[in-house]
């Protein structure tokens, strides 16, 4: 038979573990949600990365002015269709020393006498200096302080800087991706605004009272939903009396897209309002003599926001593909109005493609980058967005 | 035929007795995010021919991946780091520790030589297939026999673990099957294989406790008369005097204490292993007697009374066209609470004493019957209240939730959640909000200073303290406690029941007390009502209906609960109850 063995000492007070890392533990105790949230989301490197590149776009955004070499509108007809410049560092004077001296070499243009095709080389012999913190063309940050300092430019007003090239009516092709950032980055913001509003009101109407409010609240989701989104995009949008500022018809794109947007939130946001009304805590709020206000913004809502925030995240994107893709059939946002999408619409024929594709690659690339950005940022969230499970 | 032979064989290889599986100094570490949990500490132990050795430990004692170890389906971040487990085979011992992942001879030993039986029969069968052919595929992978061979085998098994015409139920899917029905076809599956090794981790915890004695006398004598060593995990220690010939203890990832079950349970040399003895036999008792605060005066008057209670799902009369089919979860119940008293309330599931408890508190709707409060002042009609009305009553009567996990806003401070009621009622604010919550949590043996934690700081018992605190924020008179000790290990279990003993002393407070286990009914009330499919079978005191029940199923289910002494084993003549 067996024999009997034990270990004689004392039980222990806990697991036995032993550190990876030095470093004194976490304090995890006090840590409220958010804190916790960082936490998790703060191990998914990629996903930092994302949101970094995200907060670099608004912040490009938020100064287009100033980081913009020059005003977006100045065209210049003795370059059309020009290639990007090189930044270089090193010049080299009359003696033959090489110093330090930032620009950009200027070009020397030849038009095809046949075709009147105009053509530029890039010609070393022309040294335009540039400079950092320049004066250039006078402006209005955010249309209400007058400046006219830029982070960079040649030194001299008079020369030119292209350093992506410029479109067929010779404008500076970087400093309008700059503004086209502005519009491009908010149209998101504040589509997904309206759509939030929307989609976390009737869905949680939805979700919390459930019963025939959740049936006609999901059938009207249901139809909308239904809707192939192109034509009807391109009827609202026709409807848009071309007498209307490009303001107000940015405004209206806005909430023609955000229209149409809210359906996924509302039904993820019901999914979890009804995941959360069966918990036991949720129950226990009731039975402690809760209003049905209370609960709500109480006891669900703080529990959903860290998901909101996710599925917001995931939605921007599309909103600005949505965007992106109006303008480009030019029934978005027109000119003078800068977009990305509005930009990309240089770029719809092939000729342009073969002499200029600059027109098609920095616009495309831009939306690319947020994009991805965005989607890499949104995962991250979704993932740290409940910190409490195992 | 086939299996003749193969037993034949068998009894060439080895007599009872014989070693067949030997685990030496293995040890298992995890990788977490910071640190290298050591969940398994040099676990020896031998497996033996014919015998069974039981694992037992409370929650996190590393019993269940050690039991996984064997057939090594450890998580991803969990590794063997030393130690061998050998295989007695006909050409000396396999080590199973280093074997590669998808190596042929691991795949042998898997479902092959060593079968397991998971805890949760509910999810541990695939939905879409026939139980007959997620049997048949082991047949089939290891047996090698063709399909009608594979098939009438796995009749035969069905047969053997005792489910009735089992040439129909072969093709019946797992939805079709009940708890208890799951599980048998589970050990079908894990004996299709013939191992000469069987693990079931925790295979009767889901279960209820009639059911429980079924399947555990069903792999008893199947474990006998095939001659199998069997490795049982289990936190019951009833369970383990019932079945086991020899014990090992696990505490903190370390057997703490081995031997033959009758020294564990009669000679127990370790601290934990007295420990843990000590609050399961603590529940064979009933303190009340001592505990309660005055004696009980004759002529009393209860503080809640449940006349002819009702609650039919299902039966439904719409104009889309009534529904004939109709469930009874409670069934013409009427009880009385008296003040001062702890009434308990015990059922199997399906029982409907969760149901009766809701109903109580009108967070589910009755169908029909009466619920009379008598609080200060005029008697309550509950069943009557206003949604407003409600609010009140549901101050006096309070509910204490069984999941301490799922009961706690994980977003909300103790403070913010043991003053949530108190906020909501408008009765305290600020300095005096804090104050209370620091009685409170004193109340119920915590400290005061924790009130800014996060419920994620706390363990399963404390997380069940502050939901006690947060029911007796607004001085209650009366608490549901609905299966409170369920989720809670069994030493943790007795202190929550000592706790809510000791506060009916200090406080003026009523029990409903619900659950399905009757050692913890036994240790807390005075009266206990035995609920089955929604009717009232049997209501006296709980000495009475624990030692004397008087109803052919009280009887069964009372004999069917395993006692923690080996050497009185109540299992084995238990009397069945049919209906």
């Amino acid at each position: 038979m067996l024999e009997h063995t034990f270990i004689d000492e004392a039980p222990e007070a806990g697991p036995a573990v032993s550190a990876l890392k030095a470093g004194k533990p976490v304090q995890t105790a006090v840590a409220g949600p958010w804190q916790l949230m960082w936490a998790k989301f703060s191990r998914n490197k990629v996903a930092l990365v994302a949101g970094v590149i995200i907060l670099m776009l608004f912040l490009v955004g938020i100064f287009a002015e100033f980081l913009a070499p020059a005003l977006p509108e100045t065209a210049r007809p003795q370059f059309t269709n020009a290639p990007p410049q090189e930044l270089r560092l090193f010049t080299t004077d009359a003696e033959g020393n090489r110093h330090f001296q930032l620009h950009v070499t200027g070009y020397t243009m030849t038009v095809d006498q046949a075709s009147l095709r105009r053509s530029y080389a890039i010609d070393d012999s022309q040294v335009v200096p540039v400079g950092f913190f320049v004066r250039g063309a006078p402006y209005k940050l955010w249309g209400q302080f007058p400046s006219d300092i830029h982070l960079i430019g040649p030194l001299s007003p008079n020369d030119t800087m292209y350093l992506m090239g410029t479109d067929k009516l010779g404008r500076d092709l970087f400093s309008r991706l700059i503004h086209g950032t502005r519009i491009s980055m908010s149209i998101g913001l504040i589509g997904v605004t309206i759509s939030l509003l929307l989609g976390v009101v009737l869905g949680s109407i939805s979700g919390f009272y459930g019963g025939w409010v959740d049936l006609v609240v999901q059938r009207v989701i249901e139809v909308i939903s239904s809707m192939p989104t192109i034509p009807l995009w391109l009827g609202l949008a026709a409807a848009i009396p071309l007498t209307w500022s490009p303001l107000t018809v940015y405004f209206v794109i806005t909430l023609i897209v955000s229209l149409f947007g809210w359906t996924g939130l509302a039904r993820e946001v019901r999914g979890r309002f009804f995941a959360l009304r069966s918990e036991d805590f949720v129950t226990a709020a009731r039975l402690d003599g809760s209003s049905e206000r209370r609960l709500i913004f109480r006891h669900i809502l703080p529990s959903l926001t860290s998901h909101i925030l996710a599925v917001v995240t995931l939605a921007l994107p599309t909103m600005i593909v949505a965007e992106t893709a109006l303008s480009f059939l030019g029934i978005g946002l027109k000119a003078p109005v800068v977009s990305w999408g509005v930009l990309l619409q240089d770029a719809q024929n092939v000729r342009t493609i073969a002499n200029a594709p600059w027109l098609l690659i920095w616009p495309s690339a831009a939306v690319v980058l947020t994009v991805l950005a965005y989607n890499f940022l949104g995962d991250g969230l979704r993932d740290a967005a409940d910190p409490y499970e195992s | 035929m086939q299996m003749q032979a193969v037993k034949t064989e068998r009894n060439q290889q080895g007599q009872a007795g014989d070693v067949v599986l030997k685990v030496e100094n293995l040890s298992l570490d995890f990788r977490l995010r910071t640190e290298i949990l050591h969940a398994v500490r040099d676990v020896n132990f031998e497996l033996r021919r014919g015998q069974t050795l039981c694992l037992v430990g409370e929650s996190g004692s590393g019993k269940s991946v050690t039991a996984r170890a064997l057939l090594r389906i450890l998580d991803r971040n969990g590794s063997i780091a030393s130690g061998s487990i050998l295989l007695a085979g006909k050409n000396g011992d396999i080590d199973i520790a280093p074997l590669t992942e998808r190596s042929p001879e691991l795949l042998k030993i898997r479902g092959g030589r060593i079968g397991l039986i998971f805890q949760e029969p509910m999810s541990s069968l695939s939905p879409v297939h026939t139980i007959g052919s997620q049997i048949i595929e082991a047949l089939l992978l290891h047996r090698r026999m063709n399909k009608q061979q594979a098939r009438a085998e796995t009749i035969e098994l069905l047969r053997q673990v005792e489910i009735p015409n089992p040439d129909k139920m072969i093709d019946r899917y797992t939805f079709e099957f009940s708890g208890g029905m799951r599980q048998r076809a589970m050990i079908a599956m894990a004996l299709a294989a013939d191992p000469e090794i069987l693990i079931a981790d925790e295979p009767t915890t889901a279960l209820d406790v009639t059911t429980q004695a079924e399947i555990l006398d069903l792999i008893k004598r199947l474990q006998v008369s095939r001659g199998m060593a069997m490795l049982l995990i289990t936190h019951d220690m009833g369970v383990v005097a019932e079945v086991a010939d020899a014990v090992a203890v696990m505490h903190y990832g370390r057997i703490v204490e081995a031997g033959s079950t009758d020294e564990i349970f009669h000679n127990p040399k370790h601290a934990y292993t007295k420990r843990l003895l000590g609050s399961t036999v603590k529940l064979e008792q009933n303190p009340r007697a001592s505990t309660r605060a005055t004696a009980l005066p004759a002529d009393r008057k209860p503080v809640l009374s449940v006349r002819n209670l009702n609650k039919i799902y299902g039966a439904s009369t719409s104009w889309v066209g009534g529904n004939d089919f109709a469930v009874k979860a409670v069934d013409d119940i009427s009880l009385d609470l008296y003040p001062g008293e702890n009434l308990g309330i015990v059922g199997e599931s399906g029982s409907g004493k969760t149901t009766l408890g809701r109903l109580i508190l009108r967070t589910v709707e009755p169908t029909s019957g009466q619920v009379t409060y008598f609080g200060q002042g005029e008697p309550v009609d509950v069943t009557g209240l206003s949604k407003r009305q409600l609010k009140n009553f549901h101050r006096d009567v309070r509910l204490v939730f069984q999941d301490p996990f799922a009961s706690l806003n994980p977003r909300m401070t103790v403070k913010e959640v043991i003053g949530d009621p108190l906020i909501v009622s408008g009765k305290v604010r600020g300095a005096a909000l804090e104050k209370r919550v620091g009685e409170l949590l004193e109340l119920v043996g915590l400290d005061p200073m924790v009130m800014e934690r996060y419920p994620h700081a706390f363990s399963g018992g404390q997380r069940q303290r502050i939901g006690i605190a947060r029911a007796l924020a607004l001085d209650p008179k009366i608490i549901i406690a609905d299966e409170a000790t369920a989720a809670l290990d069994v030493s943790i279990r007795a202190q929550i029941l000592d706790l809510l003993l000791d506060i009916q002393k200090r406080l003026d407070l009523s029990f409903i007390f619900i659950s399905h286990d009757i050692s913890v009914v036994r240790y807390f009330c005075d009266r206990v009502a035995v609920l089955h499919r929604g009717k009232l079978v049997e209501m006296g005191s709980a000495e009475q209906i624990c030692t004397d029940p008087q109803q052919p199923y009280t009887k069964s289910l009372i004999s069917a609960v395993p006692h923690p002494d080996p050497r009185h084993k109540r299992m084995m003549h238990r009397t069945r109850f049919t209906a």
